[in-house]
């Protein structure tokens, strides 16, 4: 299971991975926002912990459909079903490699972002925990709809339309936490719910997912 | 008895392509499959290989027997020729790669990233597989497509070799592969025409 991990790490690293895509789709969000609004400060203080996490969504969404589909297309996905490790251990590491190569960039990289949007210097600690706590959940549930799309050629649209309703609550809670902790109020509530969220996708969607894989490639 | 199919019957999207298929693998002994193109030979060797349900009958193998080698192999375009075989190897259990290398010629292009590779070198390194995977029971799809013939002594030698230490094979191929085996021809248990139901078994499958 770790040398299934690190290869996937290897890939999204090495030319033609996907490392680096979700963050340079997240910077750029973050960089033409402010274009966009315009330059008065407050209200880019407001809208800064809704934009912030919606980039870090929108920039995991990107790169969903690699989870399983390279595999799928070279034939390593047949492998690994017939190999000796379970295929609902095969899903969790595959989005625990996902969550590294993109998640854990925009979480540290979300903290230099919320400058370029005047974010209340109250907010920055918050938005590290709430980007920790909740980018993991981003991923499992991402691993789920590639696993139910693995199968079709241009997925990808049909892999959005399934993951992003599913993402909602992740968003809602994760700018709350964001947004109450900018403001100076108490956070406790919206960041327990999300690692609650979290905590019971990583639970659970492990095996749907493999359920999906396992119709998926007969 | 290391591998036994009673009256199995397999079927790809929904269709029955095979019915009533028996036959049984001793150790050291391998069933080449033979039949037209769309008989249904990677369906069955894909069904033994766990990877989809049979439609009726029954497989009778040990838990994790089984080692398929498809007509992909499974290989990462920007990993080297020794990173691809060692990542499948620690998946297994961590046999050492030094034998397989050795076994398909191989050791030249450790180094090599598998992009760089011909395809019959891919070929050779998706058969090196096999025998890092330390499983009795190989169920191989056209194992010889695209290697030359000095590869197919290579192929054949190992396919010996493994035989010999008491393994399996059972191997889906046109061509002659060079040493002896029972040969299984899949015409006569074609599923007839009109016997399948086209939605009943994914009808289930989606609401069941």
């Amino acid at each position: 299971m770790i040398r299934l991990f690190l290869r996937d790490v290897k890939l999204s690293v090495r030319a033609g991975g996907g490392f680096g895509l979700g963050l340079a789709f997240f910077l750029i969000v973050t960089v033409l926002v402010p274009f966009g609004v315009g330059p008065q400060s407050d209200i880019l203080r407001a809208i800064a912990p809704g934009i912030l996490w919606v980039g870090a969504l929108l920039s995991c969404l990107l790169s969903l459909d690699r989870i399983f589909q390279l595999d799928y297309e070279d034939g390593s996905l047949d492998l690994l079903a017939t190999a000796p490790i379970p295929l609902e251990a095969v899903a969790l590491v595959k989005a625990a490699a996902h969550w590294v190569a993109t998640g854990l960039p925009l979480v540290l990289a979300a903290p230099v972002l919320g400058v370029l949007l005047n974010l209340d210097p109250r907010g920055f600690g918050w938005l590290l925990a709430s980007l920790a706590v909740g980018t993991p959940a981003l991923s499992m549930i991402g691993a789920f709809g590639a696993a139910l799309t693995v199968g079709l050629k241009r997925g990808g649209l049909l892999l959005s339309l399934l993951v992003l309703p599913l993402y909602v609550p992740t968003l809602i809670f994760g700018a709350e936490t964001v947004r109450r902790g900018a403001g100076g109020l108490a956070t406790d509530t919206p960041l327990l719910l999300l690692a609650a969220i979290t905590l019971g996708t990583l639970a659970l969607l492990p095996f749907a997912a493999a359920a999906a894989l396992r119709v998926n490639l007969r | 008895m290391v591998l036994s199919v009673t009256d199995l019957a397999v079927a790809r999207g929904g269709l029955p392509v095979l019915e009533r298929v028996s036959f049984a693998l001793l150790p050291g002994e391998a069933l080449v499959l033979r039949g037209p193109n769309g008989i249904g030979k990677t369906t069955l060797l894909r069904t033994v290989a766990g990877l989809q349900p049979p439609l009726a009958g029954r497989i009778d193998t040990a838990e994790g027997a089984v080692a398929y080698g498809a007509h992909a192999d499974g290989l990462k375009a920007v990993l080297s020729v020794e990173e691809n075989l060692r990542f499948w190897a620690a998946i297994h259990g961590g046999a050492d790669i030094g034998p397989a290398l050795a076994a398909y010629d191989l050791n030249a292009l450790r180094q090599r990233s598998a992009q760089n590779l011909s395809a019959g070198q891919k070929r050779r390194l998706g058969l090196a597989r096999l025998l890092v995977t330390g499983r009795p029971v190989w169920a191989l799809d056209e194992p010889t497509v695209s290697l030359d013939t000095a590869s197919v002594a290579l192929f054949a030698e190992a396919v010996r070799a493994h035989l010999a230490a008491g393994g399996a094979a059972l191997i889906a191929t046109h061509v002659d592969l060079g040493f002896p085996a029972r040969e299984l021809d899949l015409a006569p248990m074609r599923a007839a025409a009109g016997t399948g139901d086209a939605f009943g078994a994914d009808f289930d499958e989606a609401f069941g």
